[in-house]
C-alpha cells in the first residue's frame, strides 16, 4: 500500500488545480480540468459549470475575509487574468512575426556550414537540438554566438534541405506552422559550373 | 531564496553515492520523523540521486530527475512536490484567502495573514522561531509555499504585526518550474 498522495498538476499553469484561480490563466485551466478530470472540476467549480451566480454565492459562504475584501480580491484576480491573457497574446504575436533563418555558407571549395538563427523565441533548447542534429547527420554541430551576439546553431556539412524539413516538422509539432522559415543559400550549388565544364 | 534562479546558477552536478544516500535518508527522517513510513517510497533504494550545487551555496537533491529537497547550510528543506506527496509530515501553518495572491508572488507572510479567521496556527506551545513550515491556504487542499518562521508562532499570535514567515519556495517560482533534463 502506498502512503503517498498523488497530486494532479494543472498542465496549463503547473499549479495544483486548487490554485488555478490565482495563476491568471483560469479560463484555460478550467477547460483543461473539465476535459481531463471532470470529477475534480465538479468539486472545485461546482457541478453547474458556467453558473457564475451559484459559484460566487458558494465562495462567499466559504471565505472568511468578508465580502468587501473578497470582492477586491476577485477584481484583482480578474485584472491579473486580463494581463496574463494580453501577455500571452503578445508572445504569440511575437512568435508568429519572427522567423527562422537557415543559412548555408561556404567554407572552402566543397565544404559548407549551415547556420540556423531565430530559434530561441520558440522555447527550443538550442543545445539539445544541436546534439540531435549532430547525431542525426553524423556531423559536428554546436551552438555559437554570431556577429549580432545572438545564438545560432552551426552544423558542419551541406544538410540544408533536411534541416529545413526537420525544423518545419518541429514547429508544426508546437502548433506554429505559420512561422516563416527562410532559407538563404549564399552560394549556388556548383552543378551549373560542372555542367559548363562538361559542355566544353 | 529562489527569486532568481536559472540554469546559469548551476555550478556542478554529480551523482550521490549510495552510502551518502543512506545518511541523507536518515537525516531527512530525523528532521521529519513522520517521513519514516514512506521514505522508501519517496526515495527507493535503487533510485538515482543527483546533487546539484548552485549559486549561493544552495544544493538541490534530485531523485530520478525530480528535485525533491534542497539544502542551504545544514538543514534539509523539502520541495513543494515532495510536500504534496506526503503533506502530513511537516509543521504547517495556514494563511487566509486574501494572502494567497501575495504568497504566490513571493512575498514574506505578514502576521495578520496568519492570525485572521481563515488562517490557522498550531496550538500552543506552537513552533519555535526558524522552523521550516509548510504554508497552506484556506479552503485549499495542497500546500502553496514553504517558509521559515521569523518569530515563534506564539509571538505571531501575540505581536500580530510585521513579517511572520520568510518565503523560501512557493508555487510558480523558478525552482517550481525548474526541470532537469
Amino acid at each position: 500500500m502506498s502512503g503517498l498522495k498523488e497530486v494532479i498538476y494543472c498542465e496549463v499553469c503547473s499549479y495544483p488545480p486548487d490554485y488555478c484561480e490565482f495563476s491568471g490563466k483560469l479560463k484555460r485551466c478550467k477547460k483543461w480540468l473539465n476535459e481531463t478530470h471532470p470529477d475534480l472540476y465538479a468539486k472545485l467549480y461546482g457541478d453547474s459549470g458556467d453558473d457564475e451566480v451559484t459559484n460566487l454565492g458558494k465562495k462567499l459562504v466559504e471565505s472568511s475575509i468578508g465580502e468587501e475584501r473578497e470582492n477586491k480580491l476577485e477584481a484583482d484576480l480578474l485584472k491579473l487574468q486580463k494581463r496574463e491573457e494580453n501577455k500571452e497574446q503578445r508572445e504569440l504575436a511575437k512568435k508568429l512575426s519572427s522567423k527562422v533563418i537557415i543559412k548555408r555558407e561556404a567554407r572552402t571549395k566543397r565544404k559548407f556550414i549551415v547556420a540556423i538563427q531565430g530559434l530561441e523565441v520558440f522555447e527550443i533548447d538550442m543545445k539539445k537540438l544541436a546534439k540531435t542534429f549532430a547525431s542525426k547527420f553524423a556531423t559536428g554541430c554546436s551552438v555559437s554566438k554570431n556577429a549580432e551576439k545572438k545564438e545560432e546553431i552551426v552544423i558542419q556539412g551541406d544538410v540544408i534541405e533536411s534541416v529545413e524539413s526537420y525544423i518545419q516538422q518541429l514547429l508544426a509539432e508546437k502548433g506554429l506552422q505559420d512561422v516563416k522559415v527562410e532559407v538563404i543559400d549564399t552560394k549556388k550549388k556548383k552543378k551549373p559550373t560542372t555542367n559548363s565544364t562538361e559542355s566544353k | 531564496m529562489f527569486k532568481k534562479f536559472s540554469k546559469e546558477d548551476i555550478h556542478s552536478r554529480s551523482n550521490v553515492k549510495s552510502s551518502i544516500q543512506r545518511t541523507l535518508k536518515s537525516k531527512l527522517v530525523s528532521q521529519y520523523p513522520a517521513l519514516e513510513l514512506v521514505i522508501d517510497e519517496l526515495i527507493p533504494k535503487k533510485s538515482h540521486i543527483e546533487l546539484i550545487k548552485c549559486e549561493d551555496k544552495i544544493q538541490l537533491y534530485s531523485v530520478d530527475g525530480e528535485v525533491l529537497f534542497f539544502q542551504k547550510f545544514d538543514e534539509l528543506i523539502p520541495s513543494l512536490r515532495l510536500v504534496h506527496k506526503f503533506p502530513e509530515a511537516y509543521p504547517t501553518v495556514q494563511v487566509d484567502r486574501g494572502a494567497i495572491k501575495f504568497v504566490l508572488s513571493g512575498a514574506n507572510i505578514m502576521c495578520p495573514g496568519l492570525t485572521s479567521a481563515g488562517a490557522k496556527l498550531p496550538d500552543s506551545p506552537g513552533l519555535e522561531k526558524d522552523t521550516i513550515v509548510v504554508i497552506n491556504a484556506e479552503n485549499k487542499e495542497n500546500a502553496l509555499a514553504i517558509g521559515k518562521l521569523l518569530m515563534s508562532t506564539e509571538d505571531i499570535k501575540k505581536i500580530n504585526k510585521g513579517h511572520g514567515v520568510e518565503m523560501i519556495h512557493h508555487l510558480g517560482d523558478p525552482l517550481w518550474t525548474f526541470s532537469i533534463e
